[in-house]
């Protein structure tokens, strides 16, 4: 699949699994495009760690609001920005508050879902997405307490680095959590991790089951439960 | 107490090797004005607690651009390439926490807390060298508060003796910044009198502002 479809797919399976009430809080990069599946109608409200509960698209209404009130205040800094700094909406009903406030809803377990991206990703469910030693420190930003706090952690990667499986026997990167990851959503398919180890919950059609074991390196428990991955998740991407 | 001044006065002992703290979030809700006037006075070796270190030129990354940062504690560098290079170098020191386990000990500094019991960071290079307690079977990571010497935060909205409030996502950690610091500085961007902001509106209370500046200047 290519890259930015494969994208589109990883966003719109995992806005898939979303349920209504669910505060979801989603991670820069591949995670954000999955808000571009969430409609107003799925009920599900989106949590920004800088600190807003109810996160939109656009930054339309915010400016609007803004002028109303005063005519100087139309800056970035009077404006909301999601968890990448970049511009963003809010939808009604969304609140506002500070960082410890952001970070006690998560790591107090009020966060239903967290979409991370990541380098590597094990069979224990451990994940490793904030520093390659030696060669490049991003910093960890709000991943570990999202891992320790987030009642459900969702991967959302491309299945490979290009060159080499994402999906390991053991993470060889430092660490951001252990025994953290629940769910690991690639363009190959759906994948649960359990005390077993990874088992495919579903698969992309367009690979075959011995291609995605090949192109993984944990050993992958497939069992009769596996489905292909229904065909409306391919429409309208 | 009406504490508006003028830049040069709110940041004048500022002084080389300050421990500061600045406000916002990828370098939005930062106070520029303040930080500008940073750059202009060339304060060095400043120990720096942020979020993040900025972008490059945007927010706190300007300071390091200009090399006036020796450590900066945050949770995020990768944006801010200058930062990145200056740590790669070893001419930067970085000290990395988990942004939730950094707002806490921000606000542990302000509130009179000796620091943060937390799960996060447990089984990571997070947790070394650090004192691991265990609560009813559970173990935490033990994370020391944070003070500093000056917060420099910014408030969309405040009134001349400091209460104010802040607009959109821009509170990040100003409002624990504020508490947390010997002498905070209020960058605002509409000054109003004493009395316009209902009370149920003010997010930081007067009692933590030292000095209060007008984005812009003047």
């Amino acid at each position: 699949m290519e890259k930015e479809l494969a994208a589109r797919f990883i966003a719109k399976r995992i806005a898939g699994d979303l349920k209504p009430g669910y505060l979801v809080n989603l991670g820069v990069g591949l995670p954000t495009a999955v808000s571009d599946y969430v409609t107003e109608d799925m009920d599900v409200l989106m949590h920004g760690e800088n600190g807003v509960i109810g996160l939109g698209k656009t930054a339309f209404d915010i400016i609007k609001k803004t002028e109303g009130k005063d005519k100087k205040l139309v800056v970035q800094d009077d404006l909301v920005i999601n968890a990448g700094a970049t511009k963003a909406g809010i939808s009604k009903g969304a609140s506002f508050f500070d960082s410890a406030t952001s970070f006690g809803l998560i790591r107090g377990g009020h966060v239903d879902v967290t979409v991370l991206g990541t380098m590597e990703v094990d069979e224990e469910g451990n994940i490793a997405n904030y520093m390659i030693p030696g060669k490049r420190v991003n910093g960890m930003g709000g991943a570990m307490d999202l891992c320790t706090g987030a009642k459900r952690v969702f991967v959302a990667t491309y299945h490979t680095s290009g060159v080499s499986p994402k999906i390991l026997k053991k993470c060889r990167l430092p660490l951001t959590a252990k025994y953290a990851v629940d769910t690991i959503y690639t363009e190959m398919g759906v994948f649960d991790v359990t005390d077993l180890g990874i088992r495919v919950r579903e698969y992309n059609p367009e690979y075959t089951l011995d291609e995605i074991q090949a192109a993984t390196e944990a050993k992958l428990i497939i069992d009769e439960n596996v489905t292909t991955t229904p065909t409306h998740y391919f429409e309208n991407l | 107490m009406n504490k508006v001044v003028s830049i040069e006065k709110a940041i004048e002992n500022i002084h080389d090797g300050a421990t500061i703290m600045i406000s916002g979030f990828g370098g939005n809700g930062a106070p520029h004005t303040v930080i500008d006037a940073l750059v202009k006075k060339n304060v060095r070796d400043i120990t720096l607690i942020c979020n993040d270190s900025g972008t490059l030129d945007f927010g706190a990354g300007r300071l390091f651009t200009n090399h006036q940062v020796k450590k900066v504690i945050c949770s995020i560098i990768g944006p801010n390439p200058e930062s990145v290079k200056q740590h790669s170098a070893g001419t930067l020191e970085v000290e990395l926490y988990p942004q939730g386990s950094l707002a806490e000990m921000i606000r542990s500094g302000g509130y009179g807390l000796g620091g943060v019991i937390t799960k996060s960071g447990l089984g990571t290079l997070v947790e070394e060298g650090k004192q691991k307690i265990t609560i009813k079977g559970e173990e935490y990571l033990v994370e020391e508060a944070l003070k500093a010497d000056f917060a420099l935060i910014y408030a969309s909205v405040a009134d001349t003796v400091g209460n104010c409030t802040y607009y959109g996502s821009a509170h990040a950690h100003a409002p624990s910044m504020a508490a947390a610091a010997e002498f905070t500085i209020l960058e605002v961007g509409n000054l109003v009198e004493v009395g316009e902001l209902e009370p149920q509106e003010i997010h930081t209370q007067q009692v933590l502002v030292d000095a209060i500046v007008l984005r812009g200047g003047k």
